[in-house]
């Protein structure tokens, strides 16, 4: 049986300077819910490891507004004028991956690698200050595992063992996350006493604590 | 033509170059226009990088299905056959040469297929998302752009703002011409009737090889 924390339990589980994976994609998939407490708890100078900024009201841009972001790894901030504001006044540091390499960087990381090699970002600003390495006459950007304290993940349906389906598109970077952190708290929207084996999208071995959505 | 005929009249060409079976995905913007003009004999795959192939329409109202959205985070409908995956797995799809075609938009691309569409330093850091990805691992890379921006040129001999991909570009498809980049530059395969080649080359700054280019064929 996985333990099941109330919300209120969150404050124990974050500390100042935290580095927190996010789930979901323009906030599709974000564990709205978990996000909302974390503005309650006030917790400050996270770096929040997301694909994207959410929007202002929306997601991880909900942290950002609240100041509570020291340094901010993504893909895209294009839809949170707030990130670009922050971003360029110097008041939020701001790391720009491609969108393959944040994922495969945060498998990677999971997975217990230590690197990869990927083409994007070859003869680009992302290459600064990275290794490139030449295989087979192509050139390769050497990319890290990206690792963090706590994954905080939004699950469609969780069983009592804490095995996790992510409906349809709020998948996305919930089940990657869900392996690259020393804790995965997943936030679920429906919890059921069984999940059919072959549906499970992050098997309970990688869950710590499962909250239940407050309807 | 004005702006939105501008923009049909590319995604209209730009639709031409799509085959039966491709998988394809198109960025945000004028891009997204090419699902409107596809044959009816032609099917293809859409991805969102988000995750999924078989990208639909915009549900109709009171069909809103917030769990489907697209990578513009914008509410979408999966068509019959259409499934989900992770993003690990999405850019798979996408650096390991599964996507036939991209068409994307562009700040500035140049006559070596280098591009420039995800910052303008001090203005616009949106930051790239997929689009670093798609460029590199696409098979085709089509750039649907209006040939100028405010008069000036979008198409140049070297990009100045910091690129999304080098020597990537295939094919740039404006409301001018259809250029096609090779190894010995930019040519121009196809042009508009409604202008002149000389209108055509006064408006790039890139260095166009003409050499007996068609006329683009305006409707089927």
């Amino acid at each position: 049986m996985k333990e099941i924390i109330k919300l209120t339990a969150l404050k124990d589980h974050v500390f100042d300077g935290m580095r927190i994976m996010v789930g979901g994609f323009m906030a599709v998939g974000t564990p709205e819910q978990i996000i909302d407490e974390l503005v309650k708890i006030k917790v400050k100078d996270l770096t929040i490891i997301c694909n994207d900024a959410g929007f202002a009201d929306l997601g991880v841009g909900k942290l950002i507004a609240a100041g509570q972001v020291k340094k901010l790894i993504a893909s895209h901030i294009g839809l949170n004028p707030e990130a670009g504001r922050l971003m360029s006044e110097g008041l939020m540091e701001c790391v720009l991956v491609p969108q393959g390499t944040l994922a495969e960087q945060i498998r990677a990381g999971g997975a217990g690698l230590g690197g990869f090699l990927t083409p994007t970002g070859i003869g680009t600003v992302v290459e600064e200050g990275k290794q490139v390495i030449n295989i087979n006459d192509k050139d390769y950007l050497l990319e890290l595992p990206l690792r963090a304290d706590l994954a905080l993940l939004y699950g469609t349906t969780v069983d009592k063992y804490g095995n996790t389906n992510y409906t349809k598109t709020t998948r996305n970077f919930n089940p990657i996350m869900a392996t690259a952190t020393d804790k995965v708290i997943v936030l679920a929207r429906e919890m059921v006493d069984k999940i059919d084996p072959d549906n499970v999208m992050t098997p309970h071995i990688f869950v710590d604590y499962v909250i239940k959505e407050e309807k | 033509m004005d702006k939105v005929q501008i923009k049909n009249f590319i995604a209209a060409r730009v639709a031409k170059e799509l085959k039966d079976g491709d998988l394809v995905n198109l960025g945000i913007g004028l891009p997204t226009l090419v699902g409107n003009f596809l044959p009816s004999n032609v099917h293809i795959n859409l991805q969102s990088e988000n995750g999924l192939v078989g990208l639909g329409p915009s549900p109709k109202e009171g069909e809103v299905d917030p769990d489907i959205t697209n990578a513009g985070g914008q509410v979408v409908t999966l068509l019959e056959g259409g499934m989900y995956f992770d993003s690990a797995l999405s850019f798979a799809i996408i650096r390991g040469g599964h996507v036939d075609v991209t068409v994307l938009g562009c700040l500035q691309v140049d006559q070596t297929g280098s591009l420039a569409s995800w910052i303008i330093p001090g203005k616009m850091v949106p930051g790239m998302g997929g689009a670093m990805d798609l460029v590199t691992g696409a098979k085709k890379v089509i750039i649907a752009t209006t040939h100028t921006n405010r008069g000036l040129p979008k198409i140049l001999k070297e990009c100045s703002l910091p690129l999304t991909a080098k020597n990537q570009v295939n094919m740039i498809i404006t409301e001018m011409g259809v250029m096609e980049v090779k190894s010995d530059g930019l040519h121009l395969i196809e042009y508009n009737p409604a202008y002149t080649i000389e209108e055509i080359v006064k408006a790039t700054d890139a260095t166009l090889i003409i050499n007996n280019p068609k006329e683009m064929e305006l409707e089927e």
